[in-house]
This record gives C-alpha cells, structure tokens and sequence, in this order.
C-alpha cells in the first residue's frame, strides 16, 4: 500500500489509558494540502489522535506517519514539520504576546534575528501587533487562540494540527478563526482539525471522518456525509398528545431518513431536502391533517443529529454514557423506519 | 489579511550540536521563567515573608527555651532557615510544571524540535536564582535580629555553593513530582508534605541531642541535618567534619536519581 501524497497516514492505531480505550483501531488518510475534520463528542478519542500524530504520546498498537516519518520512531524530525494548536490557549501568561512568539521561534531554534523578525510578522498577520507588548494575561480568550495560532505557524510547518482550534470562542472569535484557516489552506497548508461541531467541519474540511469511541464511523467529503445523514431537520411540536399520530402521519412522506420521535414531549425531528421550499406544503398538510402546532422550525443537522443516524445512540462522553444509558435504550426503541 | 506563508528558506533552523541545544534550550526557558519574577511580585514577596516569619518565630518565640551549645541561638538557627527556605522553595518547581500542564504549555514545548530536559533544566535553574534571592534577603533579616556569622569568606562560599546544590537537586525531585500528580494543588501539597517532618526532625532548629534516640538515629542521617550542619559549620567558621562529605554526597546522589526519572516522566506526560 503506498500513500505517496499521504501528509497523514494513521493504521489501526490502539491507545488505552487504565480502564478507558480511547483508540480502538484508528484508520485515516490526509491527503497533502487539504483540510481534514475530525469530528466527534468529547472523549470520542480525537485528542489522543492528534496527540499521537503530534509524538506526544505513543500508541498502543498501529502505526502512524507524518509528512512521510513514523510518530515514534522519527518523532525527533517530525517536530520540526508540524504545528500543535490545543484546546487551550498553550501561550505563557505572564509574557507579552510578542516574548511567547519569540520565545517558541527561539524553541524551533531559529536565530534571535529570525525569531523576532518572525515574531512581527505573525503580529502583524493575526492583528496583534497594538497587544504585541501587553501581557497574554491582558489578552481576551480570541486573543489568545490567535496567538496560540501564530505560535503554531512560526516556521510554516507542512503540517498543522489543531484541536477543537475554536472551542470556547463566541461567535466573532469563531468567525476570524475560520477565515485564518482558510487562509492557511490557500498558501498549501495540511490542516487536520478536529471539532464537536458539525458546520466548524462543514465550514474547512474537504475531507471528514466521524469518530465514535475511538474509530471512525463514517468518512467522506461534506456532501457525501450530508447525504448520509440528510441535509437538514424539521422539528415539530404538536399541542395536543391526540394529533401526535397524526402528525408523524403527515411528515412521513416528506421524511429522508429515520425520524426521531419524543411522544411524551410531542415532538418530532425528521430529516428534509429543500426543507424551506416544502415548508409550507409541510404546514398545509398538517393543518388539514388536523394537527395544532405548537412549534415547527426547519434547522441544519447538529452533531448530536449525525450520531443518531449513523449510530443509533447520541453524541455523549463516555462519562456519561452509563447514566444516560438508560432514556438512551427508550429512545431507541422509540425510533421508528420512516 | 497578508499571506501567512513567506519563503521557508528564511526561516531555517540554526545547525548546532546536541549539547548546544541542551543548554541553549534551558537557558531560552530559565529566562522565561525570571521575566514573570517581577511580573508576579506577589509570588516572590509570599515566598519570603514565610521565611521571615520562621525567623522571627524562632529568633523571639521558641529561642529562648532552646539550649545550643557553641554559639548564640540565632546563630545557630539561621543554617537551619537557609536549607529550610531553599527546600521550601524547591515546592516550586513541582507547581510550576504542573501548572504548565495544566495550561497546556507542556504539550506545546513536547511538540517542538527543542531539546527533551530543557524545560525541566530550565525551570530548576530559574527556582535557583529565585531561591538565591529569598536567602539573600534572609541573610539580611538575620544580621537585623542579631545573627553574626564568623565564617570566612571562602567558608560562606563553600556554604552557599552547597546550599545552591542542595536546593537544585531537591528541584529536580520537586520536578517529577509536578509531572506525576494530577492538578496544581496536589503538586502543592505533595510538594510539602515529606519536608514538613524532615525539616523539623533535623538539625534545623534544635540540636538533636535533645531527641529520642529513635527519632535522633534518623535526624542525624538524614539529607537535611547534613546539609544543615555543614552550611553552619562553613559560615559560622566552626571546623568542619565528615558529614561534609555526606552532604556531597546525597546531593549527587538525589541528582543521579531524580534528573534521568524526571526527564523520563516529562517525555510520558500529557495535559488532561
């Protein structure tokens, strides 16, 4: 098997921390120059995936290669092609935003001169340069996330890793993030990202793979997983528990997939096509089937939607799984074939 | 939005030998470390006023119950507020990784091309220079209070590489107990609670004549007593004898230990 233009080749990899397993044969392929989503609930296992791409942990069992090194045999000159953005902010508080480039410039071991001239450009670049001088402690948390960003792009690594780079962030913070990778991409960048929602990966990957404790559930570009899992949903209140039959009789025919059904509550999720264009079909054919709505409103799938269709069960941590187990069998036997 | 991306050939690592890197690398962290130094005076003004307060404590509380023989008894206390300040101080190094931990940092430095025991060698060397500082300023509290140390100049010298040592290699122990607990507050604590009997059954405040038999067998062998009494016996101009080389000793014996352990613990750990 030769994956020549793999920046990111992943076989079989195990990793198991005491009881939990977080890994349980990790397969995945990037392809140079592209985007790809990792995307899963917390615990789902992608941090261990990129911790072992990133050498900081080794696996259990499998392999990995990147940018063409094994993780654990070459993991010394793998370091210097990659670029790590965590889930938090890993800058040094206590420095200015310009001390903590220069700082891990200096750590890339480039000379003082390239590691300041460095320092200025990426200030430059990420819109930092009037907060270059102040302390990280000063900075806001997109603030942050943008030098942690700049930080992980000091020698234009090949290859960048960025785990959930936009958890935490509100909505502009996401926004500038998004536009920066994008960004990236263009100038040849391999980004592999991981994320717990579904339009973050929508957004940048060209390629997603969906992970479900500790291996990858379903794979392909954002199209083909849409397909997969419908394009968007339909959530529908009735006011009365005596139309509610007759309400899931009138959206049947427009349902693309399995509905999802909550009798007690009187709602129903099904998955449309050109929902907005059906909408008032939809809501004529459930007047005239004699059923008041309380509340009907057309949404993308989220996360928690992908995992019911390709899963059967929620997107939750393993944590919580065992308490929840139990609504989580209830809801199941609930579902129904559309 | 520029581009990001300017030609790789401008930003080529430097070519230099694995040993450069090794100190280079420390050294790039130990400076890290001492720009936060002023920048968090809080730390550094805690860290001495406990000291302080030892001396006080023991110079106006406890000094005038306890019988040593030689010497006055703030003469005789002070060797013992050094080691004690500098082991104290040594809890630090252990909080301080873990706290990098915690915020991630320890992830970024593992994913970089840097040399593995920099931030580790680092980190002890800049707990050096902090902890060098907070006995200078308990030299000074203990002239104020009536400490007069008739050592000569090479015996201070002698004291205080030793106490140096000392204090570096518990660092290193303070180290791999920052890369082995879970959180910032257990470091603390697990930082702690072994120098608490330790400091106290030992030659730091009493002479351990005045102990059980039992509990004196241990406090005349343990690090702390020997390191206590030689840094006395050096500053105080007394003569010196063989627990000199026993203080030597353990301090190389506690670096051939916990250096390698250390370093292994940091090149396994991961924040969670």
């Amino acid at each position: 098997m030769t994956h020549n233009k793999a920046a990111i080749l992943a076989e079989g990899l195990e990793k198991r921390y005491g009881k939990t397993q977080a890994l349980r044969g990790l397969d995945l392929v990037v392809e140079e120059g592209t985007v790809f989503g990792l995307l899963g609930p917390n615990g789902a296992g992608k941090t261990t995936a990129v911790r072992i791409f990133t050498t900081l942990l080794k696996p259990d069992a499998g392999r990995a290669q990147v940018a063409g090194f094994d993780v654990v045999r070459h993991a010394d000159l793998l370091r210097s092609r990659i670029g790590l953005t965590g889930q938090y902010a890993a800058v040094d508080e206590y420095l200015t935003g310009r001390e903590n480039l220069e700082m891990v410039g200096r750590l890339y071991h480039l000379s003082k001169a390239t590691a300041r001239r460095r320092a200025d450009e990426l200030l430059e670049i990420f819109d930092l340069v009037d907060a270059g001088n102040r302390t990280v402690k000063t900075y806001s948390g997109g603030m942050r996330r943008r030098l942690d960003l700049a930080a992980s792009l000091i020698v234009s690594p090949p290859i960048l890793f960025l785990d959930e780079p936009t958890t935490g962030l509100d909505p502009r913070g996401r926004l500038s993030m998004w536009e920066l990778i994008t960004q990236l991409v263009k100038e040849g960048t391999t980004v592999l990202l991981t994320t717990q929602y579904l339009e973050e990966a929508d957004q940048l990957a060209d390629q997603i793979a969906v992970i479900d404790q500790g291996r990858v559930i379903a794979s392909g570009t954002s199209d083909e997983l849409k397909v997969q899992v419908g394009g968007e949903r339909l959530d529908v209140s009735v006011t009365q528990a005596s139309s509610f039959d007759a309400a899931l009789g009138a959206l049947k025919p427009y349902s693309q997939g399995e509905a999802q059904i909550e009798a007690e509550r009187r709602h129903i999720v099904i998955p449309v096509t050109n929902g907005a264009r059906l909408l008032a079909n939809i809501i004529r054919d459930l007047d005239e089937a004699g059923v008041q709505l309380e509340d009907i409103a057309l949404r993308r799938p989220t996360l928690d939607d992908v995992f019911l269709t390709l899963t059967g069960h929620a997107a939750e941590t393993p944590a919580a799984e065992e308490e929840h187990d139990a609504t989580k069998k209830d809801r199941s036997a609930e579902r129904i074939p559309a | 939005m520029s581009s990001i991306e300017i030609p790789t050939s401008t930003l080529q690592p430097l070519r230099r030998s694995r040993l450069y890197w090794t100190i280079a690398d420390a050294l790039i962290l130990a400076k890290r470390q001492l720009k936060q130094i002023p920048r968090i005076p809080e730390e550094l003004v805690f860290s001495t006023i406990q000291p302080i307060m030892f001396v006080l404590l023991f110079r106006y509380v406890f000094g005038g119950a306890i019988a040593v023989t030689g010497t006055t008894y703030i003469n005789y206390l002070m060797a013992g507020i050094f080691v004690q300040t500098i082991a104290f101080g040594s809890t630090s190094t252990g909080i301080g990784i873990a706290q990098d931990l915690q915020r991630g940092l320890i992830d970024r430095f593992r994913s970089l091309p840097m040399s593995r025991s920099a931030v580790l060698t680092g980190r002890t060397i800049a707990d050096l220079v902090r902890n060098t500082f907070v006995v200078l300023v308990m030299i000074i509290v203990g002239l104020l209070v009536g400490f007069r140390p008739a050592g000569s100049v090479l015996g201070w010298i002698a004291g205080g590489a030793l106490l140096l040592l000392f204090g570096f290699a518990l660092s290193w122990l303070g180290a791999l107990i920052g890369l082995s607990v879970r959180s910032v507050e257990a470091a603390q604590s697990a930082g702690f609670i072994w120098l608490f009997p330790l400091t106290f059954a030992s030659s730091a405040f009493v002479q351990t004549s005045s102990m059980p038999d039992w509990l004196r067998a241990f406090a005349d062998h343990q690090p702390l007593t020997l390191v206590i009494n030689t840094v006395r016996e050096l500053i105080l101009g007394q003569p010196v004898g063989s627990e000199a080389w026993q203080a030597l000793v353990w301090c190389l014996g506690i670096l051939i230990v916990f250096v390698p352990l250390a370093v292994w613990a940091y090149g396994r750990r991961v924040s969670r």
